[in-house]
């Protein structure tokens, strides 16, 4: 996949105030003249604060590390995770096209995006409120098929839970992240009632946190 | 340095464990095959096209260059480890990663610039496999626009980041780098900016296929028809060697050569793209001024009517910035017949100097690599010696500090500054004047701005009782190539009273110097190559072979003696320089001991020992330093070059050099608004 900057640019990049002290405590992780390591950390920052990597935020990063441009922009391209052109404002779809998931059927859930959001991959809705992209596996086999949105995971899909979904994103309802079908993690799919979430709470108490 | 036994294919032999495997094959001359290895550069090892075989290693080939010596294993029973080069594995190996090289190369041999000294192609040759079995499409790569010097066919780029490297690691500038991944992986600069460097040519040299060709030099000759001759560079002091590719009697290339002790194997764009001015402007018959108009007159009239006004009064002989040694030597020779005064055209200073112990110094280029501080006085090594300049930044880049007295300029690595006058420099030599392991350790680069500027003599002397003391080192930076020769046969640095010796001259002979401006009542002889500002001045012009016509000795910077080589014949009725003016002192009633070349360079050797070994230095004894007198003067230290690309009368007449000193001030321009 060709990977090159976005024609439409925004005029500037800034960190807001939280992310800026959080950017400044990470440089202090790495030994003097060495700031440059953190590269991904503020670039995945600079993402998450607007969704997408742009030309400024590029600038931005490569100034406050005190490295040539072209450094940010050869790690920027490198790696998928970084989108390069804008993204929906509410939600950018990943869908994961990636051999299980297909045997589960993602291939529905891309023709659902195709048919809903736009008919080419990380380009906007008309609307300008979503976007979507086929990813390589997202490690969320056992529950295919998976579609990410930010960090958060849906599992178990099928078409009709998608496009509720999608409707739901519409609506500004925001959607619970997990399975589809009720199951709490990756447990086979018929022991659902077994473990109810209840009983498993303590066993997974650490699960429990990491989902705050 | 530790030493460790590797058997390299049967034979067993001692080398520094900290050699790779490719160096110490180098070593016996065994030839790997290379993409991305180059000794100059980082190790990158991402062609995978010097794989050997390690014998008890891993079951797969190596990358020869990146493995080192003492990474190497010993056999089972305590043998030395063994290194196959020409192995079975070996061979498939090769052959592997050559057709998986090839898969996206196009198969355009034919309309491509460096077929016939393509490494692709060669190696292709030697290494490959006769046919390919890929039916596929091939991938396509935009090109993208790097200049005027420098044309890119990014499809057929085999990604060996060598272009990266050296523009980031020598040259000094980040704006190239290889963006996207796998197959879609592409070499560019950022936001597809021109290259800002006077070293990007070294880039065509360094690309193993035809991705980075010439672009003055596009579609113009093929390797094998053109004839090589090895000579030497002249666009600035450092001497460079080159190798000027012609066809016929035209230049169409030049190249470097390599010599680790001046310009190792780089050389900076003025050297490489001046070729196109050798052909423009050239004066081709003899000229007299009458009623401000030139007309051609023959030589002999030329010859009589300069012999004519020179014996009816004072001579003085003024130096130009490209004149060899040779005919330098006949001049002053005549000079001395005549009883006039020899003086240096482009360079004056404040201060005598009075042996090479104060205009050379006691240092070479080579101490750049093995000293811990660098210390620059009012020299731009950027502009007057760009090759030198990428030593002190690989010096800078190994840990040596780097400080500078002068005006701020961008060099490419970081510098201390001193400030910008002589009452700064007291002020550092007054803070680590008691430290002797510093002084130990440090070589002063003099420029001319040190040299010309008020009280010199007692800034010069500074330097030179701290080089007595501590034995340290110092060399001084000529922008011209001619300097240290000129001033080796005695003329005169006059700086402040350059314009009373023309003036008390009835008659100035110009070699070659565009910068001095003669009184009107004077009549001028020019004797060069290109119609410039020295000639539109003179009243008679000899017309003159340029560097690549005639051969010669130019002294470097260092004091190192040159041969420059003949490569092309003089244009019309132009002669080489000093038979001019050995006809010219015939003329006069002066008949020297030589008729040809060889009689008056050993005449030359004779009067001139220290010029006499070419290639070689020759030390001279260290005149003493006088009583050091505190700097007080507060003069702003002076930059001698100010446009880089039309410092002489050749690269002012190149159309390159033209466009790239429009594109610099150009981008300068935007940069500043």
């Amino acid at each position: 996949m060709l990977r090159r900057l976005s024609k439409e640019q925004p005029e500037n990049f800034k960190f807001t105030k939280v992310n800026l002290n959080w950017a400044k405590a990470q440089l202090k992780k790495y030994p003097k003249g060495r700031q440059a390591s953190a590269v991904i950390p503020l670039l995945w920052r600079a993402q998450e604060q607007e969704g997408w990597v742009s030309k400024p935020a590029i600038e931005f990063v490569a100034n406050f590390l005190d490295m040539p441009e072209v450094r940010v922009l050869e790690v920027a391209t490198f790696y998928f995770m970084f989108h390069l052109a804008p993204v929906g404002s509410k939600a950018h779809f990943q869908v994961c096209g990636t051999t299980p998931c297909m045997l589960r059927g993602s291939e529905d859930l891309i023709n659902i995006c195709k048919s809903r959001v736009n008919e080419r991959q990380k380009s906007l809705s008309s609307d300008g409120f979503m976007s979507w992209e086929e990813v390589e596996c997202l490690g969320g086999c056992a529950n295919a098929p998976v579609v990410q949105i930010g960090s958060d995971y849906f599992e178990d899909l099928d078409k009709d839970s998608f496009e509720k979904l999608i409707n739901d994103i519409e609506k500004n309802n925001t959607p619970i992240p997990g399975s589809r079908k009720g199951r709490f993690s990756s447990e086979p799919a018929d022991m659902t009632k077994k473990y109810s979430r209840k009983k498993l709470s303590f066993e997974n108490a650490s699960i429990e946190r990491f989902r705050g | 340095m530790t030493t460790k036994k590797v058997k390299i294919n049967e034979t067993v032999h001692d080398f520094d464990e900290n050699l790779t495997i490719i160096q110490a094959c180098e070593l016996l001359g065994i030839q790997i095959p290379r993409f991305c290895y180059h000794e100059k550069l980082s190790i990158a090892g991402n062609c995978r096209m010097c794989l050997v075989e390690v014998v008890g290693g891993p079951p797969k080939p190596t990358a020869s260059c990146a493995m080192q010596l003492k990474d190497l294993r010993p056999g089972s029973d305590g043998e030395p480890p063994q290194v196959l080069t020409n192995s079975e594995m070996v061979k498939s190996a090769r052959k592997g990663v050559m057709e998986f090289l090839l898969i996206n190369h196009p198969l355009d041999c034919p309309i491509c610039d460096q077929g016939g000294e393509c490494d692709l192609q060669d190696q292709a040759m030697s290494f490959g496999f006769g046919k390919s079995r890929y039916t596929e499409d091939k991938r396509t790569v935009e090109d993208f626009d790097l200049g005027p010097l420098v044309e890119t066919h990014m499809t057929r780029c085999i990604s060996c980041t060598r272009c990266v490297r050296f523009t980031t690691e020598v040259a000094g500038i980040d704006q190239m780098g290889q963006t996207g991944r796998g197959e879609d992986s592409e070499i560019v600069t950022y936001l597809s900016q021109t290259l800002d460097s006077e070293l990007q040519g070294n880039i065509i040299d360094l690309c193993p296929v035809g991705a980075l060709t010439s672009k003055p030099y596009a579609f113009s000759a093929r390797p094998w028809e053109l004839q090589k001759t090895e000579t030497i560079d002249v666009m600035d002091g450092t001497g460079c060697n080159i190798r000027v590719d012609s066809k016929g009697n035209r230049v169409m290339r030049i190249i470097p050569r390599e010599n680790h002790s001046v310009n190792e194997e780089w050389i900076s764009d003025k050297s490489r793209f001046v070729w196109d001015g050798i052909r423009v402007q050239r004066l081709d018959t003899p000229f007299k001024k009458t009623d401000g108009s030139f007309e051609s007159i023959s030589w002999e009239d030329a010859i009589s009517l300069a012999s004519e006004k020179m014996q009816s009064g004072k001579t003085t002989f003024v130096a130009g910035d490209l004149m060899n040694v040779e005919a330098l030597y006949a001049a002053s020779r005549l000079c001395e017949y005549l009883e006039g005064s020899k003086i240096l055209g482009d360079f004056g200073a404040s201060c005598t100097l009075s042996s090479r112990s104060y205009y050379v110094g006691n240092g070479k280029i080579e101490d750049i690599d093995n000293v811990k501080n660098i210390i620059l006085l009012g020299s731009n090594p950027r502009k007057e010696a760009s090759v030198i300049n990428a030593r002190i930044r690989k010096a800078w880049l190994s840990g040596a500090n780097v400080y500078r007295l002068g005006l701020e300029e961008n060099l490419t690595y970081d510098v201390e500054e001193l400030g910008c006058s002589f009452s700064d420099f007291q002020t550092f030599l007054d803070k680590v004047s008691s430290k002797k392991s510093f002084w130990a350790d440090t070589l002063f680069l003099v420029g001319y701005g040190f040299l010309d500027t008020k009280s010199s003599g007692a800034a010069i002397n500074a330097v030179r009782s701290i080089v007595e003391k501590y034995k340290s080192k110092f060399l001084v930076i000529h922008p011209n190539a001619s300097a240290v020769g000129s001033l080796d046969l005695g003329f005169e640095a006059v700086s402040s009273d350059k314009q009373k010796f023309l003036s008390e001259a009835d008659v100035v002979y110009n070699l070659g110097c565009e910068s001095v401006v003669p009184d009107q009542k004077c009549f001028v002889i020019y004797q060069g190559s290109h119609g410039d500002k020295g000639a539109a001045s003179a009243d008679l012009i000899f017309p003159s072979a340029c560097y690549l016509e005639e051969d010669g000795i130019f002294v470097n910077t260092e004091g190192r003696s040159q041969y420059a080589k003949k490569a092309i014949q003089p244009p019309g009725k132009a002669k080489e320089n000093w038979r001019i003016i050995r006809a010219l002192s015939e003329k006069l009633g002066f008949l020297p001991r030589w008729f040809d070349l060889n009689g008056l360079r050993s005449s030359l050797f004779e009067e001139i020992p220290i010029i006499s070994k070419p290639g070689e230095i020759i030390e001279v004894p260290w005149e003493k330093a006088q009583k050091e007198k505190r700097l007080v003067s507060k003069t702003i230290l002076s930059s001698y070059l100010n446009e880089f690309y039309l410092s002489n009368s050749i690269c002012r007449s190149s159309k390159i050099m033209g466009k790239l000193a429009r594109y610099r001030n150009s981008t300068r321009i935007k940069e500043a608004s």
